[in-house]
């Protein structure tokens, strides 16, 4: 497909290397692709790091199933072409896209039918320089426990 | 023409992967209950697959994905049994209440014994 | 009956051609065993039915998928948002949604949708619906709810609903 377009403009008189943007677009793409993925998983590790309680952990487990994974999937599937790599990567998006949410699911259900309670009500990160000492006199004021 | 540039993407997410899999292993170590630990697992799971994904295309080779497709599967089949046996402490028994079979009150007699103490 | 046995026997077809993609006739009479095997096993066990084998409405699915995933984007970046803030302010809310689908796969398809969209998660199903948790009080918005469960019983083909 890509030689065709080539021969195409290259009779018109413009010189334009239609191979090279086409893979240099398709190469950006997929990794724009990949590194915003990658940017997801990475949140939502940190917020499974960070959240209070098991009930938002889980919201942050979450992203990384849906978003972060599906993304860093179609990247590569860019690069792939299409092969047996490509049915592959979109098998495991598939599988991933199904059993994600239900083992979410059943691990929610798990915990609430074990008694564990969510904690319900806003919620505040506690201000570090609270903890440290008092580093930070000035806005220690807008810092609000839970 | 783009592969040393892709090869470079790949590896650095790659790493960064990696970086968000050592943050999931902190959280199975120390998550405070149970369902912590099962989410931990689950979700490092899910990194395993991408991480197995992205291997195979770095070396060039289909053989990896083949190992995420399972991956996947077993993942998912894994909580749940995870799951099922810490609620009834045996996986051959039904998704159903506790029977009241003198076993299970014996089992569960002693259970409480331990909480207990 | 055999409608299932045929699309079960399709399905799984592809799923073998995906996995193997060797072509020689050896290899094809393989799967062709094993793919009436398993359909073999599943008269057996009397799970042929439209359970093990949706019949999924698909141009509807596919648009369903289509506006769930500009969904799903969207609470994506709030939940990134709230992970991401130094002081992380959200607001862990409780909710019970009603559930209008008719059909066991509408509700699943539904219940699953709720999971999926970052933020809020179906805990527990009952008679009188979803037990959802949601990670910020502005996700928990019955309307919003009710839009996802209309269309998610109007993807498998309910009549009812929209």
């Amino acid at each position: 497909m890509a030689a065709d377009k080539a021969h195409g403009t290259q009779s018109v008189g413009v010189d334009i290397p239609w191979d090279a943007v086409l893979d240099w677009g398709l190469a950006l793409a997929s990794s724009g692709l990949i590194l915003s993925g990658v940017f997801f998983v990475l949140a939502g590790a940190l917020g499974v790091l960070r959240m209070p309680d098991f009930f938002t952990r889980m919201h942050a487990a979450g992203m990384t199933d849906t978003l972060g994974a599906e993304f860093i999937l179609f990247g590569l599937i860019l690069q792939t072409g299409f092969s047996q790599m490509t049915l592959k990567l979109l098998l495991v998006a598939f599988f991933l896209f199904l059993t994600s949410p239900t083992a979410t699911h059943a691990i929610a259900n798990a915990a609430l039918k074990s008694g564990l309670k969510p904690q319900l009500g806003t919620y505040k990160a506690p201000d570090l320089s609270q903890i440290e000492g008092s580093s930070n006199e000035a806005d220690s004021d807008k810092a609000g426990g839970h | 023409m783009t592969d040393g540039f892709l090869l470079k993407v790949y590896v650095a997410a790659t790493i960064l992967l990696m970086v968000g899999m050592a943050l999931i292993l902190v959280r199975l170590i120390a998550g405070p209950t149970l369902y912590d630990r099962a989410l931990a697992v689950n979700s490092f799971g899910t990194k395993i697959v991408l991480f197995l994904c992205m291997f195979s295309l770095i070396i060039g080779r289909a053989d990896g994905v083949d190992i995420a497709i399972l991956y996947a599967l077993m993942n998912f089949i894994a909580t749940v049994a995870i799951l099922k046996f810490f609620r009834y402490r045996a996986l051959s028994e039904p998704m159903a209440p506790l029977p009241a079979s003198a076993k299970f009150d014996a089992l569960r007699e002693r259970r409480r014994n331990e909480r207990s103490r | 009956m055999v409608r299932f046995a045929v699309v079960l026997s399709i399905i799984m077809s592809l799923y073998w051609l995906t996995l193997s993609f060797y072509f020689e006739p050896l290899i094809m009479g393989f799967g062709v065993a094993s793919v009436l095997f398993t359909v073999g096993l599943c008269y057996r066990m009397r799970i042929l039915d439209a359970e093990t084998v949706p019949y999924l409405h698909m141009p509807t699915t596919l648009a369903y998928f289509r506006w769930l995933f500009v969904e799903v984007v969207k609470a994506n970046f709030a939940v990134v948002k709230a992970v991401l803030r130094p002081d992380m302010e959200i607001s862990p809310t409780l909710l019970t949604v009603p559930t209008p689908q008719t059909s066991d796969i509408g509700k699943t398809m539904f219940a699953n949708s709720i999971t999926l969209t970052p933020g809020t998660v179906s805990m527990d199903i009952g008679e009188d619906g979803i037990l959802v948790h949601a990670l910020l009080s502005e996700m928990a918005n019955a309307d919003d709810f009710k839009e996802m469960g209309e269309r998610s019983g109007w993807s498998v083909g309910e009549e009812t609903s929209l």
